[in-house]
């Protein structure tokens, strides 16, 4: 095989510039997100400071989301995030299964990155309970609690701005547990760089 | 080869989104009846509605509310033999509804008044009579002693409103006690709580005439000199004024030191975080109450407070860290392993 042939053109410049301000911001957020739950008049990042910025970024995730979900409505790519429901179950355990015994015994993976294929099972799932249920519901929280005039007063007896704020504390901590697994997965490719490189290049190296 | 299939996820949480908006717009309570529009209900009604056969002493109050119960009296002149009508000056008007729903709803008239108001016309002298203060029943009584109206008295002495105007300024200046109804400890609507008490401060810095018996200064408007607050609604209807104007000790549900404007709180860390001054009064004292009627994990749990900072829930936080810790040590224990073959 030629090198030409090893290098799949996966990642187009749209979802690269949207990957790169959806981390950046994602990052932010979940620094300043500490700071304001965990405020404390001693803290690095000022309690007044960490919500302006929080306020800030957060709308700017909000939009560039918008760019995400558009790009997916009306591009190719986003079939890459419809899950073909029969079978999946057992595709997902052998996902597993790959990622827990078979990658320390050299096997190749279950899934091997494909121009159609491009995420594996188990990316399939995390991204599309991540970018369709996670950030969404992070999104709409945030706005309810940058605007508490919004959500609804009383849900079940209970404030409505105490669930809002509770829904935007458990989608931000699983984001964050996201982001950390997401990363390390990275590291998971021809070289513990190589996967970096590709989504700032947008050419995927096989293994 | 990638299917084009119709339904992608995209297209769901659009649909969803679509739902979410849906709800919002149309489950958008209105707020809940405020405090002051009951009150307004109330005085729009006048006498009849209430029961007067279920206290004691009404049937003797009805001497004084005959005339003191509405906006109009009405009286035989001795010398014309004419029946005159007169309106009752609004100060003296004493709503049935809202006596007999006040905590002092038992008494009589003329248990704090003198016994010469049950002769008319009411004689000159009587309007020298002093008005009794919160202390001078209450203070010393075991039967009050929870509410501590002695720590409440020495608070209020130090307070600006004293200090100001020493002896003008009143317990009554707040407190009615034609109306007064304990409401922090027993209301567990927090909202009617936060409303009531924040009227009782409207009550003069929100109205000119009432501000200006006091003194000649021009009153300053509240919404300007709290331009600097972020979500003003919110702030204004979810905490009490004296939340950040007056001293706040946890012995005390009801702050009665007033301070000085600049000394204020201005700062968004004394709420927002673990140590949150919200924390000395009403809000620990109905977390305390919610945690002993519905026990520790509702209680705690949906504590009606969204306080973001202080909002925390030991619990939730130690299981967050767990999950957390785990999360990155399966990573290092993965990575070694793979680094190890």
């Amino acid at each position: 095989m030629t090198l030409q042939s090893e290098r799949l053109y996966l990642y187009p410049i749209w979802i690269r510039l949207w990957h790169v301000f959806n981390a950046l911001l994602c990052l932010t957020l979940i620094i300043t997100g500490l700071s304001i739950q965990f405020s404390n008049p001693t803290l690095v990042v000022k309690f007044k400071l960490a919500v302006s910025i929080h306020n800030i970024v957060g709308v700017a995730l909000g939009l560039n989301y918008i760019i995400f979900f558009i790009g997916n409505l009306f591009t190719i790519n986003g079939a890459y995030y419809l899950i073909e429901v029969t079978g999946f179950m057992k595709r997902l355990m052998s996902q597993l299964r790959y990622y827990t015994l078979g990658i320390f015994k050299k096997e190749n993976p279950p899934f091997p990155v494909t121009k159609d294929s491009k995420f594996n099972p188990l990316q399939q799932f995390s991204y599309v309970v991540t970018m369709y249920i996670l950030i969404p519901l992070s999104i709409l929280s945030g706005l309810g609690l940058l605007y508490p005039e919004i959500p609804v007063r009383h849900l079940l007896g209970i404030s409505g701005l105490d669930w809002t704020d509770l829904i935007h504390l458990f989608v931000g901590f699983f984001i964050t547990i996201f982001m950390c697994i997401h990363i390390y997965f990275c590291t998971i490719g021809k070289t513990p760089i190589s996967n970096f490189k590709s989504i700032i290049d947008g050419y995927h190296e096989s293994h | 080869m990638i299917h084009k299939a119709n339904i992608r996820p995209a297209w769901v949480v659009l649909v969803l989104l679509l739902g979410f908006a849906l709800l919002f717009i149309f489950s958008k309570s209105p707020n809940a009846v405020s405090a002051q529009a009951r009150q307004s209900e109330n005085e729009k009604i006048t006498g009849s509605t209430v029961d007067l056969t279920k206290f004691k002493n009404a049937k003797e109050n009805e001497i004084c509310f005959v005339c003191h119960g509405q906006s109009k009296y009405t009286y035989e002149n001795k010398d014309s033999k004419k029946i005159v009508i007169k309106k009752m000056y609004s100060e003296v008007i004493i709503k049935r509804d809202v006596f007999y729903s006040s905590n002092h709803r038992e008494f009589k008239c003329t248990d704090c008044h003198s016994e010469d108001y049950t002769i008319f016309p009411h004689s000159g002298n009587l309007r020298m009579e002093s008005k009794a203060g919160c202390i001078d029943c209450h203070g010393g009584d075991e039967k009050y002693a929870k509410f501590k109206f002695e720590k409440i008295e020495k608070e209020f002495q130090e307070s600006v409103h004293s200090q100001t105007h020493s002896e003008d300024f009143t317990c009554w200046m707040c407190h009615n006690a034609h109306s007064y109804k304990i409401n922090a400890r027993t209301n567990e609507n927090r909202q009617e709580t936060i409303t009531y008490d924040n009227l009782i401060c409207l009550n003069c810095h929100g109205d000119i005439q009432n501000y200006q018996l006091l003194t000649d200064k021009q009153k300053p408007n509240l919404i300007e000199k709290h331009d600097w607050l972020p979500n003003q609604v919110s702030h204004f209807t979810s905490v009490r004024c004296i939340e950040c104007h007056a001293k706040n000790v946890d012995t005390l549900v009801v702050a009665h030191e007033v301070v000085p404007k600049n000394q204020a709180v201005r700062k968004c860390e004394s709420c927002h975080s673990k140590n949150s001054i919200l924390y000395a009064s009403l809000f620990k004292y109905q977390i305390d109450e919610n945690i002993h009627k519905k026990g520790l994990i509702r209680g705690l749990f949906f504590s009606e407070t969204a306080t973001i900072g202080p909002d925390q829930n030991d619990t939730l936080n130690k299981i967050g860290l767990v999950i957390f810790a785990l999360t990155i040590i399966i990573i290092l224990i993965h990575a070694y392993l793979r680094i190890k073959k």
